[in-house]
This record gives structure tokens, C-alpha cells and sequence, in this order.
């Protein structure tokens, strides 16, 4: 019997499975372009046909409406598009420093899930349990509806030295901006890069004599002696904002609105207990035998935990970790429910100004996206830099 | 002759056919609610006086009883109505998209929701205008010293663009904390969140009554900031939809104006010699064919929920909880701008 030749790789015949891959993934990407297409093309047939006005040109309109609270000033009569600006900062402003605590919170929960103490072990677990099982805009509710009822009203407020606490918000002193503050900025560059320095150069000096030197402590020390001086060249400028109590509300100063602290308190608290158990699954897949190798090299446990376990824990740790962050990220959406104007809470009211909806909805979509993209490749490239290079 | 010939005509015959089987001009609203047996309108998800369902899931309103008035003229009873509760961020895309045949939410008409969402505005139900509502505590007596303070709103109405023309005109920098929900806006503004609440002052009556702890430490504060004419909306391109909805109002208040109640509708019906009486009730002349409905298509209506004066007292006036004048709301020839088209 003839022997059966098999087909040449890049035989250009159906027998070929590279071929035959390519024809199929072909097919697919056209049967999504052409559903997308029809998805699209239908309903801009159809807005068209019931005289929906569409299209994107309403976002060099005024606005015409204020924004409760921003970081920097907002007038109506500015573009809808900067309206959506504001939004976007304020989403990033909560995502930012929620991902920050939440993970510092979350790491020191996880930890202390293995510690020797019984009674830190059992409160963690009850941390993890409780936030972990109630959904998060009940926590949200919660939280704002206890900042409400409980802090006192605006002319009545709680005074904590120049802070102020009530329902209005935390009020807290601003310095006020000069040439000082701008000084110690470009004091802060070169100190961060001879801080940087100094840690690279004590590091390799341990690495290679076991010489051990302050790598922490002392960096940091340079940085703050930099800016330090810069501030002081700069004329030592030692004016505050201080708030005051006006007629109802407390006036000057800075303000965090109790919607604000209401999204970050509820966001931080649920994500880390999820991140406390992210990092507890991580460090439970190192193995057993390098905790028991570092206390037999005399590490305490402190620098077991920090110098062995941890890093090795992280490969597990950042895929998660990764959605945890994308989690807290599209959960700050639920702002809108206590009056946080997010990107959320901005497309909705210029949804029902314009009355473009599939538009506006499109551009929250859009935000979120890049946001969460964005956030993924980071990690991404941490991930690939914290992974154990096999040998 | 030829067989294409044949072919030819044998299509154009078969064409014909089908438009001369098509009826003449029938909305598609009309016909769809025709073969449903019942109106769907959208209402308020619980504004007292205006759209509220109370425990047992009865609804009432003034918006409410529109919709049954409607029912009643369309369909011959006012029962067969679907209600369907929307927030201020649904109810534009409930209409549009077909949800709901009319959308009876204390609407406020302006330029944009009537020119660029496909939809019309009909007859304008209540007239009203924006206002503020602050505790007795804050000693604050009007409008103009809310300078720099928080005031709560609700997301998606015209309040917010209200309140920030208002703020830019008279310098006064008011910082708005907006909620998705009304709940929680009034929530916000009844624990000592905000300073003030804003709304339409039917609404901030409403409010007033309905959930504060103690009405009297809140008052209404006396500017109006905006006009908003109230009323219910239709889709575009159903004009036969768009006047039935637009003639059954008109015919509810003409009703007012000529004295014909929900008592003696019946009594008039068979009685009355006046001839406008007798246009409105359909003994004279049947306006109702005209609009593709029966001949008792008003009187049905006035039985099922008087004139609009009763409407009015019934749900928003001086009598009943919210406590309203009529004010602006009253007929033409008494000083008020309820001007109804002759229903002839």
C-alpha cells in the first residue's frame, strides 16, 4: 500500500489544520464584525426613524449644571466634556487611594490570619467573614447613612484641634500655595533620585559583603531633608486655610464630603477583606519548609514574613490581587447611590439634559475600560518582574 | 398575451391587495392597545399626590387618574390600566422604546425633551415651578441667602439645571450632592445632609407631608426659580395616539368649565339641552368617531374620574393632604391658565 504522504505545513489545502485554523478564525472575525455592525447600524436606523436625535457633538456644549464637589474648579458654563473630566477624576481620586488602604489594610488582615495570637487570628477572620459576606452597596448605604445620622450638624461641629468633623464633611487646613511649597517641590526630585541612589548602592554593598546599612530609613531621610531645604530657601512659608465655623457651614480649608469618605470607608473595608484572603492563599502556597528554614537562619518572625514568605507568596498574590483592583474600581459606580458625582453620576445627569443616552452610556463604558486596562497591564508588568525566573 | 405581461399584472393585482387589506390610517399605539385590552402609562415610583401606589398596590394621583381618564375614553373602563413605576433616568427610554404607551410622570415639558427624544409633548396637566424647602431651624427666610451651602437634588430633572441657573444668576455658588434616587435625596435633606431640597414645589409639598417626621419644622421657602409646565408625554409619528391623549385632557377640563361632574354625567347624559354639554357627552354630535372612538368616549371618562377640577382637589387641593391652592391651575375665566380647546 502506497505510504499516505502527510501535507506540507503551509500547504494552502483543507487537509492542512494551519489552514484550516486560519479559514475558521476568519469566518469568526467576520461573523462578530458583521454582528456588531447590524447591532450598531440597527439601532442608529432606528433612533433616526423615531427621531432620537444621536451623535456625540452635544460634548462642546455648556454644561449647565455644577458638580457638588471636584479637585479643581468647575463652572457650568464649561464644556459637557470636561463635565465628564471632573467625573473621571473623581472616579480615579477614590479608585487611587481606595486601592492604596484597601491593600495595606487587606496585606496586614491576611498576615495576621497566621498569627501565634489567637485573638488577632479570630478578629481577622471575623473581619474577613463579615465584610466580606454583606453586598457592597448595603455597606455603602451604611456608611453613609451612619456618617449622616450621627455627626453632628455643620454649626454644631465635632473640633478635633484645627479639624472640624460633621455632617458637612472633615474639614482640615490647607497650606496656603507660594514659592515655598513650589521650592520644596524641586527640593523633592533631586532627593527622591540621591534617596534612590543610596538604596541601590547600600543594596549591592549588602548583597555582595553582607555589610548590613539602613535601606529604608535612611532614603527616605534624604528625601525628606531635600524637601525640607527647599521649603526653607524657599522663605519657610508657614500660612494655613484655616476653617472656621460660618453661619452654617463650615468655611475655608479643605473638605472631604462625607459621600467621599462614605465610598472610600465602604470600598476599603469590603475589598480588603477579599485582598486579606488573597494574600492569606498566597502565603499558604509557600512551602512550609521555607518558614521553618528561615527561623533555623535566626530571622524573627517579622522578617520571615517580609523578607521570605512574602515575596514568594506574590506570584500567587498579583493575578487576584489584579481583580480585586478592577473590582474596587468599577464598584466606586455605585456612588451615585449616596450622591458621590463620579463618572457615573455626571453621564446620568448629562444623559437626562440631552437625552443621548446610548451615547453617554457608551462613554462611562469607554472610561471604565481604559481604566481597567490600564490597571491590568501594570500589574501585568509587575507580575512578570515579581515572578521566580526558574533556572 | 404575453406571459411576463400576465406576471406583471398578476404582482401589481397582489400589491394592491395587501394596501387595500391594510386599514386606512390606524395608529400602531391605538391598535396595540386595542388588542392588549389595557393602557400601560408610566408614573412616578411613589410621589404622594401626583403617582403613589399605597399598601394594597392601588394607585392614585393626579398623573394616575390622566392615565385611567384615558383607559376610560380609549377602552370604555378606567380599570384597564398597566402601571408601570419609573425612575427620572427610565422613563424617556420606557416611552421611547415602546414600554409604555403614555408616559403620565409629572414631566415638565421643555424644548429638548420635545424636539431631540422623539417624543411630544400633549397638555400641560399642572403648572409649576421649581422651589426650596429648608428646616425652621436654619432661620434662612428666602432663597437668596443659600450662598455657598449644600442643597439636595434628585439626578435626571430639570432641577439641577434649574438650581445652577439660578445659583450663576444670582451669584450665590450652591453646592448640589445629587442622588439617583429620590429616596435618598429627601433622606439626605431630612438628616441634616444638605441645607435645603430642591424640587418642584408640588413636589416639595408632597414631601413635606409624606415623610417628614414633624411638617411644621419645614417650610417652603416663597421664590420660584423656574416655570414647569406638568403633564403627560407620547411618542412621535402616532399622531391619532398623540390627539386622543391630547382631546381626553382638553375634554376634562372644558368639562370644569361647563359644570358637568362625575355625579350628574349620567343625569346630563339623557337630560341636558345645552349644546355644549351635549358635544362633550356625545348625544349631539359624535367628536368621538372622529378620534377612532365611541360615541361616549368623554362621558365615559367623566364618570370614571370627574372633571379636572375634581381630579384636582381630589388629589393635590387644599382638602387633601398635600394642600395646594389652585392657584394657576384654575380655569381661564377665573384667573388661573387652564384654557381648554373647544371639544368640537
Amino acid at each position: 500500500m502506497k505510504p499516505q504522504i502527510p501535507p506540507k505545513k503551509n500547504n494552502w489545502s483543507w487537509r492542512s489544520q494551519a489552514f484550516r485554523g486560519l479559514i475558521y478564525q476568519l469566518v469568526a472575525m467576520v461573523v462578530i464584525a458583521g454582528v456588531v455592525w447590524f447591532l450598531a447600524h440597527n439601532t442608529l436606523v432606528n433612533m433616526r426613524v423615531r427621531g432620537i436625535q444621536s451623535g456625540f457633538d452635544f460634548l462642546s456644549q455648556a454644561a449647565g449644571f455644577d458638580i457638588g464637589e471636584s479637585l479643581y474648579p468647575f463652572d457650568s458654563g464649561e464644556s459637557y466634556w470636561r463635565a465628564f473630566l471632573v467625573g473621571v477624576t473623581n472616579t480615579l481620586r477614590v479608585a487611587v487611594l481606595g486601592i492604596i488602604l484597601a491593600t495595606i489594610l487587606g496585606t496586614l488582615i491576611g498576615v495576621g490570619r497566621f498569627s501565634r495570637n489567637a485573638l488577632v487570628r479570630g478578629l481577622c477572620l471575623s473581619y474577613v467573614e463579615f465584610f466580606r459576606n454583606i453586598p457592597v452597596l448595603l455597606q455603602l448605604l451604611m456608611w453613609y447613612v451612619i456618617l449622616t445620622e450621627v455627626l453632628p450638624i455643620s454649626s454644631e461641629a465635632w473640633a478635633v484641634g484645627p479639624f472640624f468633623l460633621s455632617k458637612g464633611g472633615l474639614n482640615f487646613p490647607i497650606p496656603v500655595w507660594s514659592t515655598g511649597q513650589l521650592w520644596a517641590a524641586y527640593g523633592l526630585l533631586p532627593g527622591l533620585l540621591l534617596g534612590w541612589a543610596y538604596r541601590r548602592w547600600a543594596v549591592r554593598r549588602f548583597e555582595a559583603t553582607g555589610q548590613p546599612g539602613s535601606m529604608v530609613l535612611l532614603p527616605a531621610l534624604i528625601v525628606l531633608l531635600a524637601s525640607v531645604l527647599g521649603w526653607a530657601l524657599g522663605g519657610a512659608p508657614t500660612e494655613f486655610n484655616r476653617p472656621v465655623k460660618g453661619d452654617f457651614a463650615i468655611e475655608n480649608g479643605g473638605a472631604l464630603t462625607p459621600e467621599f469618605l462614605a465610598v472610600l470607608m465602604g470600598l476599603t473595608l469590603y475589598t480588603a477583606s477579599f485582598i486579606a484572603e488573597v494574600v492569606r492563599g498566597g502565603i499558604a502556597s509557600v512551602a512550609r519548609g521555607q518558614a521553618e528554614a528561615a527561623s533555623a537562619l535566626g530571622l524573627n518572625r517579622n522578617q520571615e514574613m517580609r523578607l521570605v514568605m512574602l515575596p514568594q507568596a506574590l506570584r500567587v498574590i498579583i493575578p487576584p490581587l489584579t481583580n480585586q483592583y478592577l473590582n474596587l474600581t468599577k464598584n466606586s459606580s455605585l456612588a451615585v447611590a449616596i450622591g458621590y458625582p463620579d463618572v457615573v453620576s455626571i453621564a446620568n445627569t448629562a444623559l437626562n439634559q440631552t437625552g443621548r443616552a446610548v451615547e453617554c452610556i457608551s462613554l462611562v463604558m469607554l472610561v471604565y475600560l481604559i481604566t481597567s486596562l490600564g490597571t491590568s497591564l501594570l500589574m501585568n508588568w509587575y507580575n512578570s518582574r515579581a515572578a521566580i525566573k526558574e533556572r | 398575451m404575453r406571459i411576463s405581461n400576465l406576471k406583471n399584472v398578476a404582482i401589481v393585482a397582489a400589491v394592491l391587495g395587501t394596501l387595500a387589506a391594510m386599514p386606512a390610517h390606524a395608529g400602531k399605539t391605538l391598535d396595540g392597545i386595542k388588542a392588549r385590552g389595557q393602557v400601560v402609562c408610566g408614573v412616578n415610583t411613589g410621589l404622594a399626590g401626583f403617582g403613589a401606589a399605597d399598601s394594597n398596590g392601588k394607585w392614585t394621583g393626579l398623573d394616575v387618574d390622566i392615565c385611567r381618564a384615558v383607559a376610560a375614553s380609549t377602552l370604555g373602563d378606567a380599570e384597564k390600566v398597566k402601571y408601570v413605576p419609573l425612575n427620572a433616568q427610565q422613563r424617556f427610554t420606557a416611552l421611547q422604546s415602546g414600554e409604555v404607551d403614555i408616559l403620565s410622570r409629572n414631566t415638565t415639558f421643555t424644548l429638548t425633551r420635545d424636539a431631540s427624544l422623539g417624543l411630544n409633548a400633549t397638555v400641560t396637566t399642572y403648572y409649576d415651578g421649581q422651589g426650596f424647602m429648608v428646616p425652621v431651624k436654619s432661620k434662612i427666610k428666602s432663597a437668596k441667602q443659600l450662598k455657598g451651602q449644600t442643597v439636595c437634588v434628585q439626578s435626571g430633572t430639570t432641577t439641577e439645571k434649574n438650581l445652577t441657573d439660578y445659583s450663576k444668576a444670582n451669584g450665590l455658588n450652591i453646592k448640589p450632592v445629587v442622588f439617583e434616587k429620590l429616596e435618598a435625596a429627601e433622606n439626605a435633606y431630612f438628616t441634616g445632609r444638605c441645607i435645603a431640597y430642591t424640587t418642584d414645589a408640588s413636589g416639595l409639598a408632597s414631601t413635606r407631608n409624606k415623610v417628614a417626621k414633624v411638617p411644621a419644622d419645614h417650610i417652603i421657602l416663597p421664590e420660584l426659580i423656574s416655570k414647569e409646565p406638568l403633564g403627560p408625554m407620547v411618542r412621535r409619528g402616532d399622531d391619532e395616539w398623540f390627539a386622543i391623549v391630547k382631546w381626553t385632557i382638553y375634554g376634562l377640563i372644558e368639562a370644569e368649565e361647563y359644570g358637568i361632574t362625575q355625579a350628574n354625567v349620567d343625569k346630563l347624559k339623557t337630560e341636558s339641552k345645552d349644546p355644549v354639554a351635549t358635544r362633550i357627552l356625545g348625544t349631539s354630535e359624535d367628536t368621538g368617531k372622529l378620534l377612532g372612538l365611541s360615541k361616549d368616549w368623554m362621558a365615559n371618562a367623566i364618570k370614571a374620574t370627574g372633571n379636572y377640577g375634581e381630579i384636582f382637589e381630589r388629589n393635590v387641593g387644599p382638602k387633601s393632604a398635600l394642600g395646594l391652592p389652585r392657584g394657576v391651575n384654575n380655569q381661564w375665566n377665573k384667573g388661573g391658565l387652564m384654557y381648554a380647546y373647544p371639544v368640537r
